[in-house]
């Protein structure tokens, strides 16, 4: 398999799949009319992925916006995530949020919530 | 009397306006919009949290129009653009208003109105509840829509969300939704 890089768009974010660190990061904003489109490339390559992970997948999600369309998306990304995790293999989540951004903050905590995979909820101060 | 597209827009559009448009919503529009509204926050000084609200509100709006409006309305003599939707950002005050407009068929009243009624009656734990069982239960549909997009508007702001269906020719009614921030 190979690592994914997709630069970022005014609709879409940058994405940094690195099979051989086990590192993911998904930046920027994500508000696609049609997210699966964009996302489902990168569903499909954590499938792969899980076949043969690292020891520790460490995933960093910035988001400056994102639309219900792709939280959708997110959460299946994450769900993939959360099977590696089921597999013994170990998975940390960095979900930043800039300082003022309650609704950012809450948005991460949802997926927490939902997701069995730890999370770290990492504050951006200016 | 019956309601005429240009009496209504002319009616939204009063007071401090920051953007206004009636026309296609199309995937560039929505692009062109958010770009021309970042810019006007951001030369007000706009507070980055109250920015960020609106923003969010706006992209969510105007996809909820994007998703949800027909191509062509039958019925209606009006000349108007292929998928119609009307759009006013304001403010009032320390508030902006976000409205949307577009034509619904009226079988499609009911479930608005009551979805509408529902999201106003929760409160914010209840409304984070619901957003996250239709997260996590509800596929996404063809149109890209989850049925997400009120929930997550109402999440944001403290207001209820203001609505009405004015009616054009008994199949169709004009759909407006206000929302505060």
């Amino acid at each position: 398999m190979k690592p994914i890089y997709i630069e970022g768009t005014a609709k879409t974010p940058m994405v940094k799949y690195d099979n051989e660190n086990g590192t993911i990061e998904i930046k920027g904003r994500s508000i696609p009319e049609n997210s699966i489109e964009f996302y489902k490339p990168l569903v499909d390559w954590l499938d792969d992925y899980a076949g043969s992970p690292k020891e520790l997948t460490k995933v960093d999600v910035h988001l400056e916006y994102f639309n219900t369309s792709s939280s959708k998306c997110i959460l299946d990304v994450f769900k993939k995530l959360e099977a590696i995790h089921k597999n013994k293999h170990e998975v940390l989540i960095n979900w930043f949020y800039e300082e003022d951004d309650e609704d950012m903050l809450e948005a991460g905590e949802d997926y927490e919530s939902i997701i069995r995979v730890p999370f770290r909820m990492i504050e951006i101060v200016d | 009397m019956s309601f005429n597209i240009t009496n209504y827009y002319n009616e939204i559009s009063k007071g401090d306006v920051i953007l206004a448009y009636k026309g296609s919503i199309t995937s560039d529009l929505i692009n062109d919009i958010l770009e021309s509204v970042e810019k006007k926050l951001d030369a007000a000084n706009e507070a980055s949290k109250t920015k960020k609200k609106l923003y969010n509100i706006l992209i969510e709006s105007l996809q909820n129009l994007y998703h949800h409006i027909e191509e062509k309305h039958e019925g209606i003599e009006e000349e108007l653009d292929p998928k119609f939707g009307v759009l006013v950002v304001k403010r009032e005050g320390d508030i902006y208003n976000v409205t949307t407009g577009n034509f619904i068929n009226s079988s499609r009243i009911k479930f608005l109105k009551e979805k509408i009624e529902k999201i106003n009656s929760l409160t914010k734990d209840e409304l984070k509840d619901m957003y996250k069982f239709i997260l996590n239960h509800q596929k996404l549909s063809a149109k890209g829509g989850g049925g997400l997009g009120l929930v997550d508007i109402a999440r944001k702001t403290e207001y209820d969300l203001e609505y009405a269906f004015y009616n054009y020719n008994g199949n169709y009614y004009f759909f407006n939704l206000t929302i505060k921030i």
